[in-house]
């Protein structure tokens, strides 16, 4: 998993996989189980453009051949789909909702989040998570969270993000318990969103 | 530390898939996640899906805390502590303020818990409808419907029957108002402190194949009726070692004339009462 | 005065201590090796590879002499052993009709190309306790002629196929699932369930398929052919992208062959109950194919009335690693529960007294 292979131009994934694969999911964890928390990111030296080091981190910590992966179109460069290949073995696939993970690197083109795999009633944990790399945490429109994690409310601002963002949103957590879960990946932090947060407002 | 398996013992692509379950548990509060339990060198009913739910999570700067039946020192506690120890290397404790991970089967600990501890119980069977519906099928059903007057309709059996409800432990509960959940057989005393706890919960059950969570700062609410609300068990004595009255005590038999005494459950807990008096 | 009950550390060290002493029995007595185990106690090894999951003489026979010849316990060693073993692939079906036969039997028909071969068994045998055995070094009978099949040996259910009697077995999943790997889901596909019954307990797969003898979803069944012998293994590694030979094993193969009256969509023919082992497990073979049979009731329109065909039932309580932990888990300390249990009692009872007048 950390073969550095230069003749190839293939950037190296965790430097010590079990450990890093280890930190970057408490990350997650405390991510998820804390919706609108900014949480430190734990990550990787370098990762393919468009892919930032956080969000290579998430994928190279979750995703594996048991795991389909959707990219969007700026992320589905050779590049990028060399070095998931190589460090994930995943597959890669063409719709979004064949997916049980999807990579947004463009958020602002990205489709709506109801285009991705959403769980059935009986199985809502087969739905996809998305992964949306985005260029800050706290410059956007802020929304006021609400919902299991959250001890009163919290405030997230995510930035960058498509006009119709939010209603997709609020949309998504009314299906619950389906839905999508979100986790937005900046250049030093994480934080979570999932089905089961409210957006007031 | 022991060489030869993988640091925590589960290799990589099966904590992976661990982690991936529990995340999902995270989003949908009280919602069984299957997962692909693996067989582990501990039998099936003494903490497996614990143990694996610990393995996935654990890292090598955590502090690691073990309970049965609330105490340390009892034998299946003393053998998953040095499971870890073990295959992990990491540092344990008995103290529940230390710990950063505890797991724990049958009890929670008195001492409150805090943001960023994670509790990791040990299930023996995670279906609350299980002796409702034995079906698979079935339960799966009436969860996705959230159909759950089956549960009402035992549960006011009861009332009906011995005046209040005769169920003491593994008492169902409802999480975020969505999911019945089983917490586990933890006593009903132990319930309240589910509720809106600032540590995440994690369940594990490995035979049964299944996770589940309560996030932090989630509703938990025990079953009940407005004309029978739910409560907790009482006890007219104090801990003989610690004069806890606040506390789960065990009964202790002493002799064979009827002889018995009640001490706490909770060893970290008692210890630290009986220090405190010393000082 | 009481002391709350420490000291379970020195008690497990304690007890691993009698463990092995107990284990090794009378030191005038000379330890036993895996090469006697493999050699002289092998349905016992191959059973525990068989519901182990585990193809290894060796390896099985280590979990057994650790086990103190305990055939549950050995099973859970070899599965734990298996749960972190990498996985490199998936070997392509094996082909039992190209098998090297050591043991043939069909009761449909009195005799078929490749004829019947009786091979090793203890069918015939009188079980009269053979004391020469217990004085050690009984002589060894000659083995008569070579019985081994040397002509082909088509498979009773191939040739019945060629005449349309017998139902298609059906192109199974394209890529098996694995129920070690991914948690059981209901309905459950042939795939898994021939997985389940594979590794299921050989005495629980037994009392099942006896009970559909005995009336509990009766399936009618015929032991179309029983085989035993070497069969090849193969493996296509993605980078070669041909199969190659990886080794040959032993195994057991029962193809039941069963009544079917036929359906509003289905010819009345008849139907299939599969069963397969390592090594020379030839009752679990036969009880799983009944069992396999009866567990298609739904996909055949039978009505599910018996244990037998419940697939709830028999693919959740077959597993003897998980029904063993569970049961003897009551071991574990249930002080709080069982706490919470008393209080409660003593309650209602103190109710019902003062409720007495």
């Amino acid at each position: 998993m950390n073969a550095l292979a230069p003749e190839t131009g293939l950037l190296p994934g965790f430097s010590d996989p079990v450990a890093q694969s280890q930190k970057v999911f408490r990350v997650v964890l405390e991510a998820m189980s804390r919706p609108g928390t900014i949480v430190a990111a734990h990550t990787v030296a370098s990762a393919p453009r468009p892919l930032d080091p956080v969000a290579a981190a998430l994928i190279l910590a979750l995703v594996d051949y048991e795991t389909p992966l959707w990219l969007d179109p700026a992320a589905a460069q050779p590049a990028v789909i060399d070095y998931l290949r190589f460090h994930c073995g995943c597959p890669l696939v063409e719709r979004p909702d064949q997916a049980a993970f999807a990579l947004i690197t463009d958020p602002k083109s990205m489709p709506p989040l109801s285009s991705f795999y959403l769980g059935s009633d009986e199985y809502p944990d087969r739905s996809t998570t998305v992964i949306v790399q985005v260029p800050h945490l706290d410059g956007g429109e802020g929304w006021s969270l609400k919902g299991p994690g959250i001890r009163d409310q919290a405030i997230l601002s995510a930035g960058h993000l498509p006009a119709a963002f939010k209603a997709w949103v609020q949309d998504n957590h009314l299906l619950f318990p389906r839905g999508i879960d979100l986790l937005f990946a900046a250049p030093t932090h994480v934080a979570g969103l999932p089905r089961s947060t409210q957006l007031e407002g | 530390m022991s060489t030869g398996y993988n640091f925590a013992y589960l290799d990589e692509q099966t904590k992976r898939m661990l982690r991936r379950a529990l995340l999902k548990a995270v989003a949908i509060p009280g919602y069984q996640v299957p997962f692909g339990s693996r067989e582990m060198p501990l039998p099936y009913g003494w903490g497996t899906g614990g143990i694996q739910v610990t393995a996935a999570v654990i890292g090598a700067d955590d502090i690691l805390k073990v309970i049965d039946q609330g105490a340390d020192d009892t034998t299946n506690a003393v053998s998953i502590r040095r499971f870890f120890a073990r295959t992990a290397g990491v540092a344990t404790t008995e103290k529940t303020r230390e710990a950063t991970v505890i797991q724990t089967r049958h009890r929670i600990p008195e001492t409150p818990l805090s943001e960023g501890q994670i509790m990791v119980y040990q299930v023996p069977i995670p279906e609350p409808l299980r002796w409702l519906e034995p079906r698979e099928t079935e339960t799966r059903k009436m969860h996705a419907l959230a159909d759950y007057g089956a549960m009402h309709v035992k549960l006011y059996e009861d009332i009906a029957r011995y005046g209040h409800i005769a169920t003491t432990y593994d008492y169902p509960v409802l999480v975020n108002d969505r999911y019945l959940m089983r917490p586990s057989p933890i006593p009903k005393f132990d319930n309240p402190k589910m509720d809106n706890s600032p540590a995440l919960q994690l369940f594990g059950a490995g035979r049964e194949k299944r996770i589940y969570a309560v996030p932090p700062y989630t509703s938990v609410k025990s079953l009940d009726f407005e004309d029978h609300p739910f409560e907790i068990q009482r006890w007219d004595q104090a801990c003989a070692l610690c004069g806890a009255t606040e506390s789960f005590l065990d009964e202790v038999v002493t002799d064979d004339a009827g002889g018995r005494m009640y001490v706490c459950s909770d060893s970290d807990y008692c210890g630290e009462r009986r220090d405190e008096v010393e000082q | 005065m009481y002391v709350a009950v420490k000291g379970g550390e020195k008690a497990i060290d304690n007890a691993h201590a009698l463990l092995a002493e107990e284990r090794r029995g009378a030191e005038e007595v000379p330890e036993l090796s895996l090469a006697q185990i493999t050699q002289q106690l092998a349905l016992a090894v191959e059973r525990v590879m068989t519901e182990g999951s585990v193809h290894d003489r060796e390896l099985a026979a280590l979990a057994l002499k650790q086990a103190q010849g305990d055939a549950v316990e050995a099973i859970f060693l070899l599965r734990a052993y298996r749960t972190t073993l990498p996985r490199f692939g998936a070997s392509q079906p094996i082909d039992t009709g190209a098998m090297t036969i050591r043991r043939r039997i069909s009761s449909a028909f009195k005799d078929l190309p490749g004829g019947q071969v009786l091979g090793p068994t203890y069918d015939y045998t009188h079980r009269l306790l053979d004391f020469a055995l217990a004085a050690e070094g009984a002589a060894r009978p000659e083995v008569k002629a070579a019985e081994t099949g040397l002509e082909p040996s088509p498979r009773v259910t191939d040739v019945l196929r060629h005449q349309g009697l017998i139902e298609e077995s059906g192109p199974g999943a394209d890529i098996p699932g694995d129920l070690t790997r991914q948690p059981l889901n209901f309905p459950a596909g042939r795939d898994l369930r021939l997985q389940n019954l594979a590794r299921a307990d050989e005495g629980f797969v037994l009392a099942l398929a006896y009970s559909s003898q005995r009336g509990y979803g009766n399936t009618h069944p015929f032991a179309g052919e029983i085989r035993m012998g070497e069969v090849a293994v193969e493996l296509v590694p993605e980078e070669l992208g041909f199969a190659i030979d990886i080794g040959t094993i032993t195994v057991t193969e029962c193809q039941m062959i069963n009544q079917f009256k036929g359906s509003k969509t289905v010819p009345p023919q008849f139907t299939r109950g599969y069963g397969l082992t390592f090594g020379q497990c030839e009752r679990k073979a036969m009880a799983m194919a009944l069992v396999d049979r009866s567990l298609r009731a739904e996909e055949l329109g039978e009505t599910v009335t018996a244990p037998a065909q419940d697939q709830e039932f028999v693919l959740y309580h077959s597993d003897n690693v998980e029904a063993s932990g569970f049961v003897q888990h009551l071991k574990l300390p249930h002080y709080v529960d069982f706490q919470s249990e008393l209080e409660m009692i003593r309650r209602l009872r103190r109710e019902n007294a003062e409720a007495v007048p």
